[in-house]
C-alpha cells in the first residue's frame, strides 16, 4: 500500500524536475547560470492560467488529443514499477500494453495536429509516427530478451529480476540492450540528436511543431504528458542499468529517484555535446538501435 | 412437423441463407421505385435476426448437424453440415451482410441509381447466400458450384459502375485472379477425390495419405484460398476491385469474402490428423510477409479505398500468422501456444469484420459527400460529418490495434504466443513479436494520414467544402459495429466464447481449455479507465478553457499571411517520408509537364504510388506470357455455332476416352 502510494507520488510529482534538471545541465555546459530547477514547475502553473487561442480550423479532436495522450501516458506509468518495488498495476503481457497505450497517444498526438491544417504540423505528425514505428522493434526486442532472461511475461517481475548476478550472467547482452533502450529514450521524447526541444525553425522540429497551436492548459497538459513519459521511458532504463537493491524499502526508493537525476544529467550531457542529426540520418540511428537489441537476444540465446 | 423442424436452430440458419439469396428477387420483379430495395434491407434484417441467434446457439451448445440432400448428379449425395467452425464463419456473413442493406439504402438509392440498383441489390443478396453455402457444404461439387456463384457474383456486384474503364478493368483482373484460384481448388478436391473415392469431405482428422499427397492437397489449397484470402503474392487482383467497387459491396467483399478463403484454409488443414511442420513456418512466414508488405504499401496510398483495400491484405495476414503460430505449436505438441495462435487468428478474424466494413462504410460516405476517392482532394468533413468523423475515428483506432478496442485484444493473443516462445530453446518464433510491433506502427502511419487529411484541416476542394452528414441508414450500421468494436476491446471473453467452440473442433476437443495468461478483466480494466481517463481529462480542459480568457483566430501560419487550404500537408506528403524508406515495396511515379521558357504555360504534376514488385516483375512476365499465348487467341473469334462446335468435339473426345 505504501509502496503504491510512494509510486503515484513520485510518478506525479517528479517528471517536470527532469527537465529542470536536463535543462540546468545545458546551462552548465553552456556557461549560463540557467533557470532554476523548479522552473518546470511554474511553467506548468502559470500555464494552467493562461488563456487559450483556439485555431478556427479545429473540431474537438484539438481538445481531445491532449487529453487522451495524457490519459494513455498516465495509465502506462501504473504499469512500469521504479526501482525494485512492484507496480501497482501488473499482469501477464503488460509490457504489450505499455506499448501500445504510447502509440496510442502517439496517434491522438498526431491527429490533433492534422486538425489545425498547418503544413507545419502536418510535417512534424509524419516524422512523429515515421519515427517512432522504426523505434517500435527495438523496445519489443529488449522486451523479448528481458522476458528471455526473467521467464515472465509482466514488466514488474521482469525489471525486478535485473539484479547484480544477472548482470554479470548476461552482462554483455544488457549493455547492448541498454544502448539500444537509451537511443529509443531519446527518439520518443524528441531529444537531441533525434530533436530539438527548445528551436525555434519549424521546418526542423518534430515534437515541438505539432503543438504549436496548443495553447494555455492543453500546452500544459501536453507538455506535462512528455514530462511523464520520459520519466516512465527512463524509469524503464534506470531500472536495467541499476540492478542494486538494499532491501530497505526507502533507501530503494531514494536510490530509484536519485538515478533518475542521474539520467536527467546524462540526457543533458548528451544533449549538450551532440549536434541534432540530418532528419535523413534519423531512421538510420533507430535502425542502429534496433540491431543493437537484436544483438542483445541473440547474446542471451547463443 | 414443421413447426418441430424450425424448433431447430440448424433448420432456422439454411432457411435464413435461403432468405438471404431470395432478398434481392422482387426488387428484379418490382420495376419502379424504391419498394424493392427496403423489401430486400427488411429480408436481409430479418434473416439476419433469425440467423445470429441460432449460430450463437449452435456455437454454444457445441452441436453439428447435418442435412443430405440425395440428387441424382453424379457427385454422390450433397451433404450441408453446421459444425462449429461453420457457425463461426457465418456470424461475420451475416453480421456484415445485413449492415451493408441499410446502409446501401442511403448509399446506392434506388431512385439515383436507377440503371445499377435492381443487380447491385439482387447479386449482393445473392453473394451472402452463396459465401454461406461455401462455408456449410461438405461435397467438393456443392462446394465449388458455392464457390464459382459466389465468384461470378462479387464480379457483377464490383463492375456496378461498369460505364468506367478502370472498374472494367478492375473486374476483368478480379475475374481472371478467381478463376485461376478456382483452378488451384479443382486441382485439390480431385485429388481428394483421388484419395478418398468420394467427393464428401473427410470428417476432421481422418484423412490418411502420402506425404506426397498431402503436400499437393496443401500447396492447392494454399494457391486456391490463400488468393481468395488476399495473401501476398496472391494479392494481385485485390486493391482494385475492393477500390472500385460500390462501398458496402467492398465491406463485405474485404470483410467476409477474405475470410472465406481462410475459412477454406482451416477446413483443409482440419483434415488432415497430423499437418506437418513446414505448413505451420510457411503459414507464419507468408502471414508476417503479407501484413508488413501489405500495409508498408496501404501507407503510400492516395485513394481512401485501395488504403482500406492494402490494409485489408495485412490484417489477413495477420490471421494467416496466427494459423501459422497454431500448425507450428501443435506439431510440437504446446497447447498454449497452439490455443494462442489459433484464438488470435479467430478472434482477429471477427474483429476485422467488423471495424474494415465500418471503415468501408466511412470511406462510402465519405466518397458520397466529397464526390472523390482521392485523400488529397478532402479535408475538414468532420466540421461538415462529424457524427461519421466520430464513427470512422473508433474504426481507424481499432485497426490499429489499439486499446481500447477490440483490434488490441486480438493482436495481444498474438504477442502473447510470440513473447512465451521467447523462454524456448531456439526462440525464432519470438521474432515475430518485433516485426508485428512494426506493423502496428505503420498501421499508426497509414490511419493517422487516412483519418487526419480526409476528416481534418480546412477543405481541400469545394466538393468537401459542400459535403453534408450521412442519412441515418447509413450511421446506424455505423454505429452498430463501433460498439462492437469497443465491446470486443472491453470484454474479449464475448467474443472468445464464440471463438472457442470453433477452436475446439479445429484442435480437437479439450483444446481451448487453456487458461489465458492474461485475465480478460484487465482488458476491461484498462479500456474502461482509459476511458474514463480521458474524458475526465478532456472536461477539465474544456473547464479551464472556459475559466481563463479564450480566443478564436486562424491556425498560426509561422508568420506567413496568406495561408491557402491548398498549402496544407496532403496525404501524399505525410506517406512520403515513410515512403522513402519503404522505397523496395512501394514508390511514386511522378510525371509532370514540361515547364520553358521566361513565362511557361500551366502545366500539370501528377504522381501515383506504384507497387514495386507488381509493376517491376508480375506484370512484365504476365505480358510475355501473355504474347507466349497469342496463338490461342486464334480460337477465339466470336462465332458462336463454332464455339458449340468446339463443345461436341470435346465432348466426344473425353467419351471416346472413357470407353
Amino acid at each position: 500500500m505504501i509502496d503504491t502510494l510512494f509510486h503515484m507520488v513520485l510518478v506525479l510529482a517528479m517528471p517536470p524536475l527532469l527537465l529542470g534538471v536536463i535543462g540546468k545541465t545545458k546551462a552548465a555546459f553552456a556557461g549560463r547560470v540557467g533557470a532554476p530547477f523548479l522552473q518546470p514547475y511554474y511553467d506548468l502553473s502559470r500555464l494552467m492560467r493562461k488563456g487559450v487561442v483556439i485555431s478556427d480550423t479545429t473540431t474537438w479532436i484539438f481538445k481531445a488529443g491532449p487529453a487522451v495522450t495524457l490519459a494513455a501516458t498516465l495509465f502506462a506509468a501504473l504499469l512500469v514499477p521504479l526501482g525494485k518495488h512492484a507496480a501497482p498495476v501488473s499482469f501477464e503481457g503488460d509490457m504489450i500494453l505499455f506499448a501500445y497505450l504510447f502509440a496510442l497517444g502517439r496517434f491522438f498526438t498526431t491527429v490533433a495536429a492534422l486538425d489545425t491544417g498547418s503544413s507545419f504540423e502536418g510535417m512534424g505528425a509524419a516524422r512523429e509516427v515515421t519515427f517512432s514505428c522504426l523505434a517500435e522493434p527495438a523496445l519489443f526486442f529488449a522486451l523479448i530478451t528481458l522476458t528471455r532472461l526473467s521467464g515472465t511475461m509482466s514488466l514488474t517481475p521482469m525489471l525486478n529480476h535485473v539484479t547484480s548476478p544477472v548482470w554479470v550472467a548476461a552482462g554483455a547482452s544488457l549493455i547492448l540492450l541498454l544502448a539500444g533502450l537509451f537511443v529509443v529514450l531519446l527518439a520518443e521524447n524528441c531529444r537531441i540528436p533525434f530533436d530539438d526541444p527548445n528551436t525555434h525553425l519549424e521546418l526542423t522540429m518534430i515534437h515541438e511543431v505539432m503543438v504549436l497551436d496548443h495553447s494555455g492548459p492543453y500546452f500544459g497538459c501536453i507538455l506535462y504528458g512528455a514530462a511523464l513519459k520520459l520519466y516512465l521511458l527512463g524509469a524503464l532504463f534506470v531500472n536495467i542499468a541499476v540492478p542494486f537493491a538494499s532491501g530497505n524499502a526507502f533507501v530503494d526508493w531514494a536510490l530509484f529517484a536519485l538515478s533518475m537525476l542521474v539520467l536527467a544529467v546524462a540526457i543533458g550531457v548528451v544533449e549538450s555535446v551532440m549536434a541534432r542529426l540530418r532528419l535523413i540520418r534519423v531512421p538510420q540511428l533507430l535502425v542502429a538501435a534496433m540491431i543493437l537489441t537484436a544483438f542483445s537476444l541473440v547474446l542471451v540465446v547463443r | 412437423m414443421l413447426f418441430d423442424m424450425l424448433r431447430d436452430p440448424a433448420v432456422l440458419v439454411l432457411c435464413a441463407i435461403t432468405l438471404a439469396g431470395c432478398s434481392g428477387l422482387p426488387g428484379l420483379l418490382l420495376r419502379h421505385g424504391p419498394l424493392g430495395q427496403r423489401l430486400a434491407s427488411a429480408a436481409a434484417l430479418l434473416s439476419s435476426l433469425i440467423a445470429l441467434p441460432s449460430l450463437v446457439y449452435l456455437l454454444f451448445w457445441r452441436q453439428t448437424s447435418s442435412f443430405t440432400l440425395n440428387w441424382n448428379l453424379p457427385f454422390g449425395p450433397c451433404e450441408i453440415a453446421l459444425d462449429p467452425l461453420s457457425a463461426f464463419f457465418l456470424i461475420p456473413i451475416f453480421l456484415v451482410f445485413p449492415a451493408g442493406a441499410l446502409y446501401a439504402l442511403g448509399y446506392w438509392p434506388a431512385v439515383e441509381r436507377r440503371a445499377s440498383e435492381r443487380s447491385v441489390t439482387f447479386f449482393y443478396g445473392l453473394l451472402a447466400c452463396a459465401m454461406a453455402l461455401v462455408v456449410v457444404a461438405r461435397n467438393g461439387a456443392l462446394f465449388l458450384i458455392a464457390w464459382e456463384v459466389m465468384a461470378v457474383s462479387g464480379y457483377f456486384l464490383l463492375v456496378a459502375e461498369h460505364a468506367e474503364e478502370e472498374v472494367r478493368g478492375a473486374g476483368t483482373v478480379y475475374l481472371v485472379a478467381s478463376h485461376l484460384g478456382a483452378g488451384a481448388l479443382m486441382v485439390l478436391f480431385s485429388t481428394l477425390f483421388f484419395s478418398t473415392g468420394a467427393f464428401q469431405f473427410p470428417a476432421a482428422g481422418s484423412l490418411q495419405v502420402t506425404a506426397g499427397l498431402s503436400t499437393l492437397i496443401f500447396c492447392a489449397a494454399l494457391g486456391g484460398f490463400g488468393s481468395k484470402a488476399g495473401l501476398m503474392p496472391l494479392h494481385i487482383w485485390l486493391p482494385s476491385a475492393h477500390a472500385n467497387a460500390p462501398s458496402h459491396v467492398s465491406a463485405l467483399l474485404s470483410g467476409v469474402m477474405l475470410k472465406v478463403g481462410i475459412y477454406g484454409l482451416l477446413r483443409v488443414i482440419s483434415f488432415f490428423p497430423h499437418p506437418p511442420l513446414w505448413w505451420g513456418a510457411l503459414l507464419t512466414a507468408a502471414g508476417l510477409t503479407s501484413a508488413l508488405m501489405g500495409i508498408c504499401i496501404a501507407s503510400a496510398q492516395k485513394d481512401i479505398k485501395r488504403l482500406l483495400a492494402y490494409s485489408s491484405i495485412e490484417n489477413l495476414g495477420i490471421i494467416c500468422t496466427g494459423i501459422g503460430v497454431y500448425l507450428l505449436a501443435a506439431a510440437s505438441g504446446n497447447r498454449l501456444l497452439a490455443y494462442l495462435g489459433l484464438a488470435a487468428a479467430l478472434f482477429h478474424v471477427l474483429n476485422h469484420a467488423i471495424f474494415k466494413p465500418l471503415l468501408f462504410f466511412s470511406a462510402g460516405s465519405v466518397i458520397h459527400a466529397a464526390g472523390t476517392r482521392e485523400l488529397d482532394r478532402m479535408g475538414g468533413l468532420a466540421k461538415r460529418m462529424p457524427r461519421t468523423a466520430f464513427l470512422s475515428l473508433c474504426g481507424a483506432v481499432a485497426i490499429c490495434g489499439l486499446p481500447p478496442f477490440n483490434g488490441f485484444a486480438s493482436e495481444m493473443l498474438l504477442y502473447l504466443g510470440f513473447f512465451s516462445e521467447a523462454q524456448a530453446g531456439a526462440p525464432y518464433l519470438a521474432l515475430g513479436a518485433p516485426v508485428l510491433a512494426l506493423v502496428g506502427g505503420v498501421a499508426v502511419i497509414s490511419f493517422v494520414k487516412l483519418y487526419g487529411i480526409a476528416f481534418l484541416g480546412a477543405p481541400r476542394t469545394d466538393g468537401s467544402a459542400r459535403s453534408h452528414e450521412a442519412p441515418f441508414s447509413m450511421l446506424a450500421p455505423m454505429g452498430l459495429l463501433a460498439l462492437l468494436a469497443l465491446a470486443g476491446g472491453l470484454f474479449p471473453q464475448l467474443f472468445l466464447a464464440l471463438v472457442n467452440p470453433a477452436l475446439a473442433a479445429l484442435a480437437g476437443p479439450g483444446a481451448d481449455a487453456v487458461a489465458l495468461p492474461v485475465a480478460p478483466a484487465w482488458f476491461a480494466v484498462a479500456g474502461g479507465s482509459l476511458l474514463v481517463l480521458s474524458a475526465a481529462l478532456f472536461l477539465f480542459l474544456k473547464g479551464r478553457a472556459k475559466a481563463v480568457p479564450a480566443g478564436a483566430g486562424p491556425t498560426w501560419g509561422c508568420g506567413y499571411i496568406r495561408p491557402a487550404a491548398s498549402m496544407q500537408y496532403s496525404g501524399s506528403s505525410f506517406g512520403a517520408l515513410f515512403g522513402s524508406l519503404a522505397s523496395t515495396l512501394v514508390r511514386s511515379r511522378i510525371s509532370a509537364g514540361k515547364v520553358a521558357g521566361v513565362a511557361p504555360a500551366a502545366t500539370k504534376l501528377s504522381y501515383a504510388p506504384e507497387e514495386t514488385v507488381l509493376q517491376r516483375i508480375v506484370l512484365p512476365t504476365i505480358s510475355i506470357i501473355g504474347v507466349g499465348f497469342a496463338f490461342v487467341r486464334r480460337l477465339q473469334h466470336g462465332e458462336v455455332h463454332v464455339y458449340i462446335l468446339y463443345i461436341f468435339a470435346t465432348l466426344l473426345l473425353l467419351m471416346l476416352w472413357v470407353h
